[in-house]
């Protein structure tokens, strides 16, 4: 799938409900264009993984998907040797020479592909997502570069697999570490953040059906404000969404200081930014 | 389109952001492959294959305006060649031109309205007109246009234009508070706006004055992770909160490290996998990796006078340290020491721990001057019994000890109850032991020392951390 320009992306994005600003729609186009990886960074909650997610449903293609965690390694990263299977297969045939056997055990039958390798070798052009790449040891990392600029996984008994069609690649990161020069080089950076209030009212009206025009755009409004705020964890995206939907099911129409209070601990997690919030929306605004 | 590209990479260069010759090459094929009369496009093509890092971003908005701000936006309409190569002599309304008849108010009403009703071509036209009567700018002066930029903005009278802003947006309607609240942060938001308009007019004026690069040299900032800690301005410190979360982790992680050993329990799959090479004999067996240990680490930060900005940094990796280690302890000292850890507990955000740790904290004795040798001995009759061989203790100061004693021995004591002792100084290596400086009685007894003095040195001193591993063990 061709897109003709960035504007023709941010439609696409937007009729599976992802309403992406020019930033995020050019990247995007770009990746498409130049082939290239995407990595994806920004605060927990405003959309990096659902920016895969929507871009698979929009091409039509499936989604292949890579949780990463400290300790993920080649085995679950890439591929691994099925060698229960091997086993069998030496055990069960005592009258080839060991050469025959030798030679079979390493091809593809007993290939056990993970996620990279599935993308890879898919027939169908797919979106690879790997997800939360910050989370692997740095060591770690250096597995993804040949996947990334070159769309191939090196397997020393069986060669050089390249890829049979161009994967769309997304990495998102939450920033918790300082990603490797190496990976960033091979990668376009887009950066998502908290989006403005306007654009967030509409990915409100977009997400949560029935809401009307006015309170969805108090709930950004109210949401931007507490993020102006020094919390230990400001609201997310899903969590405004969240509690758009509560004030819908409380059926309030009108945003004010008593809903604010008995409702702000769908927006915020810890005591500590709740009762922070609290005083400073709710009380008076004298400063 | 090419120089100026080359001329925009050497730029960012220039300021200090790391730009490959594999990203600068992206750079032009992906600008091959858009609508380079669109700024937009260009400016997300450009960042997303130049600039790696969110802390670059100010330098690159920065060059960017400065590069590309004679590219027209959209509605301007412009023929094909004149936005990019343009003869920068020609943008509209040069200085003192027009001048005449100027009404004040009209262009105040003018923005208001632009404002309010958020149509963005008015503003603009506003916005050029406000710069060629308020701005009164000088051709040819070698200045960064900030004083334009006040210049303007007073003269506009932007308080005033808030509160009619307000009232409009208001209506007639009674508000409650939080509605006042949220409209009043709209309110801000389109003010901003309109200075980052002023701003981006000014510079695009600057630029047709005297040409790119000179005005890039001008407004040339150190990048977030060059600028010199003792000082840092409050907002730039507040920039680098961002940059210390993820250090502190790795930080974490470097300390948690350990040479490999076999202590780990049996791998069985990894095992059976490796014995295949050898036909099925388990000859090589595998073992899980050992779980890591938890780091203990101590922090020692000197808060004087002298250490203010350097002190709010390091309390602020402090902080976020405290949410990675789950044994940190933390001290305070000027001349007399005393523990902080509970300051920095779950859920108390920073500000509120650092106006506790000034009030409550006993860490003037006498005259409220470093004293390194007399906070040393208080912290080791109080605390030496408590340190262990997996403790790690880092310092931060500048050991300049008002020529009192030293009194480097009990540092000894500490180091040798300590798996390690590490000093971090904010000052230039140079000024080390001149003046009042004892660091090098402190400095023999460290396991290392390291200058501190930027966001950048932190780091390296973060990724070359190595210590002295399993004397726990030894000891044990």
């Amino acid at each position: 799938m061709e897109f003709e320009g960035p504007d023709r992306v941010a439609d696409a994005l937007a009729s599976v409900s992802y309403l992406a600003d020019a930033r995020i729609a050019q990247v995007v186009f770009l990746a498409e264009k130049l082939s290239k990886p995407v990595l994806v960074e920004g605060p927990a909650g405003v959309g990096k993984t659902e920016l895969a997610k929507a871009m698979a449903a929009v091409t039509g293609r499936d989604l292949i998907r890579l949780q990463c965690y400290e300790g993920l390694d080649e085995a679950k990263a890439l591929y691994e040797w099925n060698y229960k299977k091997q086993l069998l297969r030496i055990q069960s045939d005592v009258d080839h020479d060991w050469d025959t056997i030798s030679h079979d055990i390493f091809s593809e039958e007993f290939l056990l592909t993970r996620p990279l390798l599935a993308a890879i070798r898919s027939t169908e052009p797919v979106v690879l997502l790997i997800d939360e790449v910050d989370r692997v040891e740095v060591e770690t990392e250096a597995l993804l570069l040949e996947i990334l600029s070159d769309f191939q996984v090196s397997i020393p008994e069986l060669g050089t697999m390249t890829a049979n069609t161009q994967p769309l690649v997304f990495l998102t990161s939450n920033n918790t570490r300082e990603l490797s020069e190496a990976l960033k080089r091979r990668c376009l950076f887009l950066h998502i953040d908290y989006p403005d209030a306007e654009r967030e009212q509409l990915i409100l009206s977009a997400r949560v059906p029935g809401l009307s025009d006015h309170l969805a755009g108090q709930v950004a409004k109210v949401a931007r404000s507490i993020r102006s705020l020094d919390l230990k964890k400001s609201p997310s995206v899903s969590e405004t969404i969240d509690w758009a939907r509560t004030l819908l099911a409380l059926s309030v129409e009108e945003v004010d200081e008593e809903v604010l209070g008995d409702t702000l601990h769908v927006l915020l997690k810890y005591q500590a930014d709740i009762e922070k919030a609290a005083k400073e929306l709710t009380s008076s605004s004298t400063t | 389109m090419l120089p100026v590209i080359t001329g925009f990479i050497d730029e960012l260069r220039e300021a200090g952001v790391p730009v490959s010759m594999v990203e600068s090459i992206d750079a032009m094929k992906a600008v091959e492959a858009i609508d380079i009369g669109r700024r937009v496009a260009l400016r997300e093509t450009l960042r997303a294959t130049l600039v790696k890092n969110l802390r670059h971003e100010r330098a690159f908005d920065t060059a960017f305006d400065i590069y590309f701000s004679t590219i027209p936006l959209p509605s301007d309409g412009h023929d094909e060649n004149g936005p990019m190569g343009g003869d920068p002599g020609e943008t509209p309304g040069g200085q003192g031109g027009g001048a005449g008849e100027f009404d004040h108010e009209a262009l105040f009403n003018a923005l208001l309205e632009a404002l309010s009703g958020m149509d963005a071509e008015a503003l603009r036209k506003g916005v050029r007109d406000a710069v060629d009567h308020l701005a009164g700018m000088e051709p040819g002066r070698p200045v960064g246009g900030t004083y334009y930029l006040y210049r303007t903005l007073r003269r506009l009278d932007l308080a005033e234009l808030e509160d009619q802003l307000l009232q409009a947006m208001a209506g007639d309607e009674e508000l409650s508070e939080l509605d006042e609240r949220l409209l009043r942060e709209e309110v801000e938001a389109l003010i901003e706006q309109l200075r980052e308009e002023v701003q981006e007019e000014i510079r695009r004026r600057l630029v047709a004055d005297r040409g790119r690069e000179a005005v890039a040299r001008t407004l040339r900032r150190p990048l977030i992770e060059d600028i010199d800690l003792m000082h840092a301005t409050s907002s730039d410190l507040a920039d680098m909160e961002d940059a210390i979360g993820p250090l502190t982790r790795k930080l974490a992680a470097r300390l948690a490290r350990r040479r490999k050993k076999r202590t780990g329990r049996l791998d069985f799959r990894r095992t059976v996998r490796k014995s295949l090479a050898t036909g099925g004999v388990p000859a090589d067996p595998q073992f899980k990796h050992p779980r890591p240990h938890r780091p203990e680490v101590w922090l020692l930060c000197d808060i004087s006078g002298s250490m203010a900005t350097f002190s709010r940094f390091t309390l602020q990796f402090t902080h976020a340290m405290s949410t990675h280690f789950s044994k940190l302890r933390s001290f305070a000292f000027v001349d007399t020491i005393d523990e902080v850890t509970d300051f920095f507990g779950p859920g108390i955000d920073f500000g509120s721990a650092v106006s506790r740790i000034t009030t409550e904290a006993e860490v003037v004795w006498l005259d409220g001057h470093s004293d390194y040798g007399n906070s040393l001995e208080t912290f080791y009759s109080r605390y030496g019994s408590q340190l262990s061989p997996r403790t790690t203790v880092i310092i931060t100061g500048d050991a300049r000890n008002n020529y009192r004693p030293p009194r480097d021995g009990i540092l000894a004591e500490v180091a040798k109850a300590s798996r390690a002792l590490v000093w971090l100084n904010p000052e230039p290596i140079a000024y080390w032991d001149t003046g009042d400086s004892t660091m090098s009685h402190y400095a023999r007894h460290c396991t290392s020392v390291h200058e501190v003095r930027t966001l950048r040195q932190l780091e390296d001193f973060v990724e070359t951390i190595t210590l002295p591993a399993g004397r726990s063990l030894q000891n044990a």
